[in-house]
């Protein structure tokens, strides 16, 4: 063997990536960066101290996790049904496959507003809720994980569905031909060699959660230790004291940014062996 | 009428598979045939995994499938066992429970399942991967793997879907001397899916050729060198095509 | 021999532009204002107005521009202390009309504003609740019952100050179910009959027309605000800025037709 090392000549990139690709990189990073530049470093812990970050913080963190198991035990199902569509009508199945991806396109308060007008005291489904029991859903704890869940799904789905995808047709076989029914092929052997998309589809999920601003507010409204998540509480915190709103917002992003690093490499990419 | 006898017609993208194919109990037959004769079309039937458009699969006397009368045993009950051209282990398991993998869904419980895909593997002197990942095994090593865990489960009839065909060459001998003595202690019958001569001399007892979806010729090898019923059958039995 | 822009910069220059594009769209400048009374007015503004000032303002704006052809005003109506953060932070705004003068004092206190604030007019708070007032409101009192569902601003926006005062007023300790980041999230809830009340400005109740019923409340009258407005000093066209300021001081009535209260 030759000792001296070169580089794998398919791993060189052509250069006119690498401009467009730097600028592209510094608009990402860029605002992040001013944040930092302009964080109130010296009285940081004054600010986060008070009564409105902490809480906000916990609950965030409670919600989106709470949101990201919804998101998971319901999206898995549905992503199972979407990747088993194949044999459906295209217009069909395009169509379902674009009401899924809606709730990235819409902005997040026209969300809220969709959720209101299904889940509020008046809605499609909550109206016959409050009128039957007297429970609404709006203002309470469970919207902002609702909300939440309906910002998350497509973010799991698309993940999971890819990766069910990408699991070899040939393993399928193998797992039918031992025996195995739908169920024990599904548990046994395409959930587990799908495993990766769903994990980095639930850490989107949750990342998307921990953010979620707009479509909360509209439909669980904003009371302190309630529905006043981490996002909510920067946003108000910018009208009346900015320092405090961007000390909030430095802290976002580190939770934001630790949740991100921890999905490794391959989970983005899938099982290719 | 025991082991397999299979008429089967399956019509897919132009492609017509009209062929009756028979393995006596308890022998092993080389399904040969060029690229795109229609062998693996019809190991897909016969395994379930295709639907006949017309015809019937019938084992050991059981139908699994019959047009005519609209029975169809799914794939996962039918008792046919295959072993596909890439060992398909599953990657995520060790060896032995891919080869308890079987004895899972037969009802048994999770400890004897393992003890027993030890014994297994232990009869077929592959002990010593049990506790690897697939990853870790070499391509012959995991085609003997998957003929195990394909076994294990005491199907009636094993379709071999050209389970050497990755294998390198110079490995192919010692590899189908091990095949051989797993075959020969199974007590069902077994379809192998071949087009390489070297394959049916030493793990068949018959040979059927099949070309554009119709069988041309079966008998022993010996018989059909004797009197090739056409050039395409010479060919494959010179080992000259492909 | 020719010189070239080097590849970085003339990505770069494109990458700017293409973004300054995606920001927002600028107003065409025109230098034709041919039959205009006043020859020096042209070109575009960017007017910051408190939320509550968006049914009024585009229509003081039509007629401005119909006698100053050739001007484009642009408006952004937002939370005032939210427009106030974006202009201390260094957005390029021409005028900024707000909705309490503490939040215009933090804009002052950035030496922002061109010249000293005037105020066009006031307001005072009103309850809203939805048609046929479902929850049985009847006054103040109402927003410190836990059993029913009211919303109000956030004490940080000024529809929320101004709350905070007349339940002091009223000594009602308020159990709202949510502190609302400006007035028409409020009015969002209560026209869509998620919330027995909100309180919100008596000009809001008047725009939402049939959606909403006001119930006013003697408090009310202790915790008027005042809408300030100044042209700010980093404006490109001062002129057309201090205009528009002029022009809405003069049309006081129409803002009254509105609902407002009169400045004094």
């Amino acid at each position: 063997m030759s000792a001296r090392r070169r580089r794998d000549p398919l791993a060189r990139i052509p250069r006119a990536v690498l401009v467009p690709g730097a600028i592209a990189f510094l608009l990402l990073v860029g605002p992040l960066v001013a944040l930092l530049a302009r964080a109130p470093w010296a009285h940081l812990g004054d600010l986060l101290a008070g009564d409105t970050v902490l809480p906000a913080l916990g609950l965030s963190l409670g919600t989106a996790a709470a949101s990201t198991g919804c998101c998971v035990l319901l999206g898995v199902p549905l992503a199972v049904v979407l990747s088993g569509a194949d044999g459906w009508p295209g217009p069909l199945r395009r169509l379902v496959r674009a009401l899924v991806i809606t709730p990235l396109v819409l902005p997040p308060v026209v969300g809220g507003i969709a959720l209101l007008l299904l889940l509020g005291r008046t809605g499609l489904l909550g109206g016959p809720l409050f009128q039957a029991t007297g429970v609404q859903i709006p203002f309470s704890t469970a919207a902002v994980v609702v909300a939440q869940t309906f910002v998350g799904l497509p973010f799991l789905v698309l993940g999971v569905e890819g990766a069910l995808r990408g699991v070899d047709r040939r393993f399928a076989v193998a797992a039918t031909t031992l025996g195995a029914g739908p169920w024990t092929r599904f548990v046994r052997v395409t959930l587990p060699l799908a495993a990766p998309g769903v994990a980095a589809g639930a850490v989107l999920a949750f990342a998307r959660a921990i953010g979620e601003f707009g479509a909360t507010v509209t439909f669980a409204g904003s009371l302190p230790k309630v529905t006043q998540t981490l996002p909510i509480a920067a946003y108000l915190a910018l009208n009346s004291d900015p320092e405090a709103a961007i000390a909030i917002s430095v802290v976002l992003m580190v939770v934001a940014v630790a949740v991100l690093v921890s999905l490794r490499d391959h989970w983005l990419q899938g099982i290719g062996r | 009428m025991s082991g397999l006898d299979a008429e089967l017609r399956v019509e897919r993208d132009g492609f017509v598979l009209d062929a009756r194919l028979v393995v006596p109990a308890h022998r092993v037959v080389a399904l040969m045939g060029r690229n795109g004769a229609g062998k693996s079309t019809a190991v897909a039937a016969i395994a379930g995994l295709l639907p006949l458009d017309g015809g019937r699969v019938v084992v050991d006397g059981e139908v699994l499938e019959d047009v005519a009368s609209g029975r169809v045993v799914p794939p996962e009950r039918r008792p046919i066992g295959v072993v596909q051209q890439q060992s398909a282990l599953f990657p995520h398991l060790t060896v032995a429970a891919n080869v308890a993998f079987g004895l899972r869904t037969q009802g048994r419980s999770r400890s004897a399942a393992r003890a027993e895909a030890h014994r297994l593997l232990t009869d077929a002197g592959l002990a010593d991967l049990a506790d690897r990942r697939p990853s870790a095994v070499s391509g012959g090593q995991a085609a003997r793997v998957a003929l195990v865990r394909t076994l294990a489960r005491s199907p009636r009839l094993v379709l071999l879907d050209e389970p050497l065909a990755a294998i390198d060459a110079e490995l192919r001998p010692a590899l189908r001397d091990a095949i051989r003595a797993q075959l020969r202690a199974f007590a069902g019958s077994a379809l192998l899916v071949t087009h390489d001569v070297r394959d049916a001399e030493a793990l068949a007892d018959e040979v059927v050729v099949i070309d554009r979806g119709r069988v041309l010729q079966q008998g022993s090898l010996a018989s059909l060198r004797a009197a090739p019923a056409a050039p395409i059958v010479s060919r494959l039995l010179d080992g000259a095509t492909d | 021999m020719t010189r070239r822009l080097p590849a970085l910069a003339a990505v770069a220059a494109l990458a700017a532009l293409a973004l300054a594009g995606c920001a927002q769209d600028l107003p065409a400048a025109s230098g034709a204002p041919s039959s205009s009374p006043s020859p020096s007015l042209g070109g575009g503004i960017t007017v910051d107005a408190a939320a509550s000032l968006n049914e009024v303002f585009p229509k003081l704006a039509a007629s401005f521009q119909q006698e100053h052809p050739g001007t484009t005003i642009t408006f952004n109506f937002g939370g005032s202390s939210t427009l106030a953060a974006s202009i201390v932070s260094g957005a390029t705004v021409d005028v900024f009309a707000a909705a309490s003068t503490k939040t215009m004092r933090t804009v002052q206190d950035a030496s922002l504003t061109a010249g000293d604030p005037v105020v066009i007019a006031r307001n005072e708070l009103e309850i809203a609740v939805p048609p046929g007032n479902p929850g049985r409101i009847t006054g103040l009192a109402d927003f410190g019952d836990a059993a029913k569902t009211v919303v109000v601003c956030d004490r940080t926006v000024p529809c929320g100050a101004a709350a905070t005062q007349v339940f002091d007023l009223a000594k009602v300790a308020p159990k709202p179910d949510s502190y609302e980041p400006d007035v028409t999230s409020v009015l969002t809830k209560v026209e869509g009959n998620e919330a027995d009340a909100g309180l919100v400005y008596v000009t809001d109740v008047r725009a939402a027309g049939s959606k909403v019923e006001g119930i006013p409340f003697p408090e009310a009258d202790e915790a008027v605000t005042a809408y300030p407005i100044a042209p700010l000093k980093g404006s490109r066209n001062a002129a057309l800025a201090g205009a528009w300021v002029a022009y809405v001081q003069a049309h006081e009535a129409d803002l009254r037709a509105a609902g407002f209260l009169a400045p004094r």
